[in-house]
């Protein structure tokens, strides 16, 4: 981890956006009312032309997204993740993932760490409902840097993406030479002992973790995910071959996460043991941002906790 | 290119051979929705050869108008509508529709040449109809957006929400057509969840309204050239088509249960021998 200050990936898709409306004027930008929180209000104050604030009506926005989409434009929606994926969710799988079309629904304030707003505005089941669209590819950037590259990857790849950003700042943990290839995961610390997978601001709290249990004697493998779908199955086999059990670690429900995608492709290919760090079948609850990661168990002492478990069943 | 025009005895006689294949159709694989199709069978045939530009040769020419199906179940009328147009051989759909192997959906699918968006969840054709219409501003095209709405389906709240946005952002080439075969699947609209008054509603929405007999080829026109000379107005035009579920047989008219169920071989030969009869055209 490098001595950068945290940002939220929110501001680097924001400030990529409006970096890829100034060369790409086929970009159409929409949000439902929550554009400064979402940071498109940057493209929206340069090119005020290509933007619309369609108001609260979330169905709305991505039906005229998935219309413009139609013809010929690269559409952004944007809105909260909660209000995008769950309220618009028919409009997402006909619309958009059934016609197949050019829509890139970015999503802020995903997760816990959204956090005095409380469960409603906390969401735990994007990576999930999203995942299960045919057409659709997920992605989570790890940090704001990422985020800049995944933004600018996908505002080229055609069809449909979701991509979920933070409000909060997450820790820097790539640096502007690393190259983001698109349905690939990236060890940022190697280890033998087992894998921790992840994606998001968790992956930070599994490095630290990772240093913990270092001087404990435990070697964790720490790989960021931030393609949740199509998920590297390269990586995730070469690394259950390599460390014999693997844990994923996720700011989601723990039901149909990222967790359960790579067990079921274990199950067939290399079952070992696996752990799971999520959220478990609840509601969130109001709370600062890193409190929550630690009430629900998401925060680096609880991932060394359920790590040292998981070595323990590996050896019995 | 200009959709084709052909004269009133033509477009009667089309609309009985399609209401006779809406029933073949359906009833040979033993399902569909006939009575939604029968409705709507002149509305159809009005846009496609009395009004809209086409180009069966190449579905996606830049200027063409667009039409988009928010009542994705009315499948039979659009495929036949279609094939008259010349996007494809009549047969193929009488072959294929609903049956494995083919690109004939039971909903409206864009795999099928002509059909410019997939739908079948009522409530979103008209929010998608309003990003092709915003689209042809920013192309500087002049083509219309036609968007065909169920009356059912105007209970849907999403449809405000575009309703909404169409007048508050002058979406003047955008015209929703309403079928108001005034019977959803459970029984009569307005006994389940009235949808009236739709002038008053549309009208308070922003919106040019025109009401209709969407069984009169003359009345269908007038409406669609008002749509035409309203676009200076600046507003979105709604038409209310009055049209008859299970048009042309008797025994379908103003019958829920043919909603979402095809003619039996009894109905189906009684309701051939009706049209045959032509006492419904």
């Amino acid at each position: 981890m490098g001595d950068l200050q945290a940002k939220p990936t929110r501001d680097g898709f924001g400030e990529e956006l409006l970096n890829l409306g100034y060369e790409n004027e086929n970009i159409i930008v929409l949000s439902a009312d929550v554009e400064d929180s979402t940071r498109a209000e940057y493209f929206k104050k340069k090119f005020p032309n290509r933007f619309y604030n369609v108001g609260i009506a979330e169905q709305n926005l991505v039906g005229i997204s998935a219309g413009l989409a139609k013809e010929g434009f690269t559409v952004f929606a944007t809105s909260f993740a909660v209000f995008l994926t769950n309220r618009a969710y028919d409009f997402i799988r006909i619309s958009v993932c059934y016609n197949n079309l050019n829509v890139k629904l970015c999503a802020s304030h995903a997760g816990l760490m959204i956090g005095e707003d409380g469960a409603t505005a906390q969401s735990l089941e994007d990576i999930s409902i999203m995942s299960v669209l045919p057409n659709m590819r997920v992605v989570c950037p790890v940090d704001y840097i990422e985020t800049k590259k995944i933004t600018r990857y996908i505002a080229k790849e055609f069809g449909p993406f979701y991509m979920r950003l933070g409000r909060t700042p997450y820790p820097i943990v790539t640096s502007e030479s690393d190259v983001f290839e698109f349905g690939k995961g990236r060890v940022l610390m190697e280890g033998e002992d087992l894998t921790i997978i992840s994606y998001g601001v968790t992956v930070s709290e599994s490095l630290k973790a990772s240093e913990e249990l270092r001087k404990e004697g435990i070697s964790a493998r720490v790989i960021n995910m931030s393609t949740i779908k199509p998920f590297d199955e390269e990586i995730v086999l070469k690394s259950a071959e390599e460390t014999g059990a693997i844990m994923v670690v996720e700011e989601h429900e723990v039901i149909n996460g990222l967790g359960s995608m790579i067990a079921r492709f274990l199950a067939t290919k290399k079952p070992i043991p696996m752990e799971f760090v999520g959220v478990n079948d609840e509601f969130g609850v109001s709370g600062k941002p890193y409190e929550l990661l630690e009430r629900f168990g998401l925060d680096y002492k609880s991932i060394k906790e359920v790590a040292k478990r998981l070595i323990k069943r590996k050896k019995s | 290119m200009l959709g084709q025009k052909v004269s009133m005895e033509n477009l009667k006689e089309m609309a009985k051979d399609i209401r006779e294949k809406i029933l073949i159709m359906t009833h040979n694989v033993n399902s569909g929705h006939p009575g939604g199709s029968l409705s709507l069978v002149e509305i159809m045939l009005s846009l496609y050869f009395y009004k809209i530009r086409y180009n069966p040769k190449d579905p996606n020419w830049e200027d063409r108008d667009r039409v988009v199906i928010s009542k994705g179940h009315a499948t039979p009328v659009v495929y036949l509508t279609l094939a008259k147009a010349g996007f494809f051989e009549e047969e193929e759909v009488m072959k294929g529709f609903r049956r494995l192997g083919y690109n004939f959906q039971g909903h409206v699918y864009t795999g099928v040449p002509g059909v410019e968006f997939s739908t079948g969840s009522l409530g979103q054709g008209l929010s998608a109809g309003i990003g092709m219409a915003l689209a042809a501003r920013y192309k500087n095209k002049d083509y219309n957006v036609y968007v065909i709405l169920g009356d059912g389906e105007v209970q849907e709240g999403s449809i405000w929400e575009a309703a909404m946005f169409a007048s508050f952002h002058k979406i003047n080439n955008l015209c929703a057509i309403i079928d108001y075969n005034k019977i959803q699947q459970n029984g009569f609209v307005n006994e389940i969840l009235s949808i009236e008054p739709l002038k008053d509603r549309w009208e308070a929405f922003g919106w040019n309204y025109i009401e209709i007999d969407g069984h009169n080829f003359d009345e269908i026109f007038q409406a669609l050239d008002a749509f035409e000379s309203s676009k200076v107005s600046g507003k979105p035009t709604v038409i209310v088509s009055n049209t008859i579920k299970g048009k042309g047989i008797s025994f379908m008219e103003y019958n829920n249960a043919f909603h979402g169920r095809a003619p039996t071989k009894e109905e189906l030969d009684r309701a051939l021998q009706e049209l045959r009869g032509g006492n419904h055209g």
